[in-house]
């Protein structure tokens, strides 16, 4: 397998990690955006392998993660209606919302079920005529076209017991955001690969020139990761703020033009929550309103509620790049991926997840 | 749930209108859409994420994704439960 060898490849990596050390001056703090590119980090120890001047801080690109605790609450308010089956991905079972979770509602006999796409919660709905099928559908960029496409197809099949319960997010407005913020220590971005194989890398663009930040689209393994921060390190060290493309396998300018053309035409752009980040302007998607008889919010008349973070879980300082995982007191006695306080300690591309799975022994001692 | 999983295409067919896929991931086939990838034929090889393929790989990169991740133990719950439908290892 001399394809794996090569991008797994120590030498390879030790010696990225070499030209890094060479060429750092001066302390950096790097941000990698998706939970996946948080667990290659952690699960090779490429933070150990970097000289100590880069410091690598978790974005906030973990779905399960900035669903928001209302989103959670109303789900387990459908899933509890007789009525209703309700439908997501397997992640989104376990994760708290403020006082149960889907799992306990199902445990209670709700009829709450897994899926691996969002077309297997369409064919749920197509052969129970007879239940209302709320598929729970989070995601960013990368996951927002399949559930586009479910919401479509069921319109096109004139399927009147499929509905959407939405949480989408997308990348640009949080890093935005986290530019903009007071405290912000970000020097340098690694973009999501899979988000930006969807959406093409034109739209960090803006960003670059915006803020004048250095951003490379990075791919998932260690040599990927490894090239992307020698590719920002080399950026700051020379003064230079540009856009570069570290995943060219798999990422285009332009991107998926047709899962892009569906995001269009079933969603628009609306301002969304975070959880343990808060109202992000312009940074979801709503269903149109010609898609409104699937909107479950709308069917099923929910109230807008709001409910407060549980107060021991710093979610939100590590979402943002503020603290890391192992500087809450809870981390891995009071909060475990089995018992978890907060959504980065369920996910598998949880920060909290990937600390507890990788580095807990070391954080305990 | 955000990983994108390469996989073979073994046979294309329509399903309720979509362009639908039987995609081998690493010997578990399994259905994926290929609506947003209009350029792709049997025996390419595309990624797929949520059941619905994002774009289209070289074998070389399929097959080096696919180890990495069953190597982080990353596939659970990103596939439906094994068939024996089809042996066939990626290749």
């Amino acid at each position: 397998m001399k394809y794996i060898d090569e991008y797994r490849d120590e030498r390879i990596a030790h010696g990225l990690a070499a030209e890094i050390r060479q060429l750092i001056t001066r302390p950096c703090v790097l941000m990698e955006i998706c939970g996946g590119q948080t667990h290659t980090i952690m699960r090779y120890g490429l933070d150990e392998l970097l000289p100590k001047e880069v410091e690598l801080v978790h974005g906030p690109g973990c779905p399960v993660c900035v669903t928001p605790l209302e989103t959670i609450d109303k789900a387990i308010e459908l899933a509890v209606r007789p009525d209703v089956t309700l439908v997501s991905y397997g992640d989104m079972l376990r994760v708290p919302g403020s006082s149960s979770d889907l799992f306990r509602a199902k445990a209670n006999g709700s009829d709450v079920r897994v899926v691996y796409s969002p077309l297997e919660a369409l064919k749920i709905a197509r052969s129970s005529p007879n239940r209302k099928v709320v598929f729970l559908a989070i995601g960013f960029e990368t996951t927002a076209p399949a559930n586009a496409m479910a919401v479509w197809q069921a319109h096109r099949e004139s399927l009147t017991n499929f509905y959407m319960l939405a949480s989408h997010v997308l990348v640009p407005p949080a890093i935005r955001l986290l530019l903009r913020s007071a405290d912000n220590r970000v020097q340098g971005f690694i973009a999501p690969g899979h988000v930006c194989t969807v959406m093409g890398c034109q739209q960090y663009e803006e960003l670059v020139s915006e803020f004048q930040v250095p951003i490379v689209v990075g791919g998932f393994e260690p040599v990927d990761l490894l090239e992307a921060i020698l590719m920002l390190v080399r950026q700051l060290e020379q003064g230079q703020a540009k856009l570069e493309n570290q995943y060219v396998r798999s990422v285009t300018r332009l991107g998926n033009v047709p899962a892009q053309e569906m995001l269009e035409k079933v969603f628009e752009v609306t301002d969304q929550k975070w959880r343990g980040i808060g109202l992000i302007p312009l940074s979801g998607l709503r269903l149109r309103p010609e898609f409104s008889q699937h909107d479950a919010e709308k069917i099923f008349g929910m109230a807008e509620i709001h409910v407060e973070e549980p107060i021991e879980c710093i979610s939100a300082q590590v979402l943002k790049g503020l603290k890391k995982p192992t500087d809450c007191s809870a981390f891995g006695t009071r909060c475990t991926p089995e018992s978890p306080l907060g959504a980065p300690m369920v996910s598998a591309e949880g920060a909290c997840a990937a600390y507890y799975r990788y580095r807990r022994h070391k954080a305990l001692v | 749930m955000c990983l994108a999983i390469p996989g073979k295409v073994l046979e294309i067919s329509e399903s309720s209108g979509l362009r639908t896929g039987r995609v081998n991931f690493g010997g578990i086939v399994s259905q994926a859409c290929l609506d947003y990838v209009p350029g792709v034929e049997v025996g390419d090889y595309v990624i797929v994420h949520v059941g619905f393929a994002i774009s289209k790989v070289d074998r070389e990169e399929a097959e080096r994704t696919y180890q990495a991740l069953e190597s982080m133990g990353m596939l659970e719950g990103e596939l439906p439960p094994a068939t024996a439908e089809d042996p066939e290892k990626l290749s």
